[in-house]
């Protein structure tokens, strides 16, 4: 039986890990190859990268770090952030990351989506998705780090995505993320609902039991930082408490 | 000396570190002759089968291949490295594979909705029998794994390893000097590099 997985994230900045509280206030927090082998060791199921560099410069240091990672973390490693083609997906995959994660650029020219999942497969390519509610119900999908509304459906978007070879979905609530008040379990259990691929949730979790909503909302997966990232709580600590709940969980 | 296929498909670096962490001599290589003189074969791969298989064909790798398997050479394929020694595959296709094992690869229908595809994630490791690269592993062993579409051999006893995901899944099969998964070892953490240490330690 597959089991759920739990998913440390690191937000890089030009080499380096930081933590966005809803995308603004940034703290720095050390070397992000140190961090992701700490959790490695720790059991995570898979680690995230993702780069919020705002340069080109920035960006190309994001390389180095997937590098020297895969040198020594033997666990799934996904980059997510700047990435705009192919080439640059190609770049993230050699350099040893297995999955990377389109945003920005998929809303743009969602062509991309096909054309990555035809030249390195759709395992390798998550979407994520940030997903704002809307006043009169539903979701709309944002762009740009969560700044810029795009006037599309979310529930629509992910199942458009799917059908264009995406092969995961990382989904983060705009209203929740930096909030520590949990995931938006309902925007969870949509998209769980509405597409075949397999759901990350992302986005608001502040203590433990928050990431057992998500998975009983229907995540396959479940993606947190700062409750990991500041000491709070170890991956084991996590998934014992997970698998009290009754949960699948790899111990 | 551990020759590493390299097709072109991605990441070939956490193989490589960790099998040269396990004590191999390990080569990554896409030149025919270097896979004909190894000692030993490893062929990973991730992606799309057709792209694959193509880009083995394009490079002469397909008939060295077909030699070293031939020749006895101790052969460890992973995710696509397994799936290219069936006859066929549907994914891109119907496309051609190696040929070395009777059987079709085709897409993953776990028959739940709430099963997804891609199968990706971490599941156990039902272990039909005892194998030598299966050694040090508990019962309760996880892998990880992150594919589409699934290996069926018209030899169900190949099949010495299964995943469950609402059907039973090939996770590893052996015959002969070929074992070859569909999980990533490379990817497993501390089951994933004794597996691999298996191989590098294996006559």
């Amino acid at each position: 039986m597959l089991a759920r997985r739990i998913i440390p994230c690191l937000d890089v900045k030009e080499g380096r890990v930081v933590k966005g509280i809803n995308f603004v206030e940034l703290r720095d927090a050390g070397d992000p190859v140190e961090q992701a082998a700490a959790y490695d060791a720790q059991g995570a199921d898979e680690i995230c990268y993702l780069d919020i560099s705002a340069s080109p410069e920035g960006r190309s240091t994001i390389i180095d770090v997937v590098r020297r990672t895969a040198n020594q973390v033997f666990a799934p490693l996904t980059v997510g952030g700047g990435v705009r083609s192919v080439a640059d997906a190609e770049r993230l995959l050699e350099a040893g990351a297995d999955k990377i994660a389109v945003n920005t650029a998929a809303i743009r020219d969602p062509a991309l989506i096909a054309a990555c999942a035809q030249r390195f497969g759709s395992q390798a390519i998550v979407v994520a998705v940030d997903a704002k509610r809307k006043a009169g119900g539903g979701w709309e999908i944002y762009s740009h780090g969560g700044r810029t509304p795009e006037g599309l459906d979310g529930l629509a978007w992910c199942r458009e995505v799917a059908d264009r070879g995406a092969g995961e979905l990382l989904v983060t609530s705009m209203d929740r993320d930096g909030t520590g008040q949990g995931y938006d379990t309902e925007l969870v259990r949509a998209v769980a609902t509405a597409v075949t691929i397999p759901v990350i949730a992302s986005g608001g979790v502040g203590e433990l039991a928050h990431l057992a909503s998500g998975l009983e909302a229907g995540a396959d997966a479940v993606l947190a930082a700062s409750i990991f990232h500041f000491g709070q709580h170890t991956i084991g600590e996590a998934k014992a408490f997970l698998a009290e709940r009754g949960l699948a969980i790899r111990i | 000396m551990i020759a590493i296929v390299d097709v072109c498909s991605g990441n070939l670096r956490s193989v490589e570190r960790a099998l040269a962490q396990a004590g191999g001599d390990v080569i990554v290589t896409r030149d025919p002759e270097v896979v004909r003189k190894a000692d030993k074969i490893v062929v990973p791969g991730q992606g799309a089968f057709g792209v694959f298989m193509r880009g083995l064909v394009e490079r002469g790798l397909g008939d060295s291949l077909r030699e070293a398997i031939a020749s006895g050479k101790p052969y460890l394929g992973i995710c696509l490295g397994l799936q290219i020694l069936f006859d066929e595959s549907e994914e891109q296709g119907p496309c051609a594979g190696l040929g070395v094992i009777r059987g079709v690869v085709s897409r993953l229908h776990p028959g739940d909705p709430a099963l997804k595809v891609p199968h990706m994630g971490w599941n156990r490791l039902v272990q039909r029998t005892r194998d030598p690269m299966l050694a040090g592993l508990d019962d309760d062993a996880h892998a990880y794994f992150v594919h589409s579409y699934h290996a069926v051999p018209v030899d169900l006893s190949l099949r010495i390893v299964e995943a469950a995901h609402g059907i039973p899944i090939t996770a590893a099969i052996r015959k002969d000097n070929l074992f070859a998964c569909q999980f990533h070892p490379e990817k497993s953490q501390h089951v994933g590099l004794r597996i691999l240490r298996n191989f590098v330690e294996a006559a």
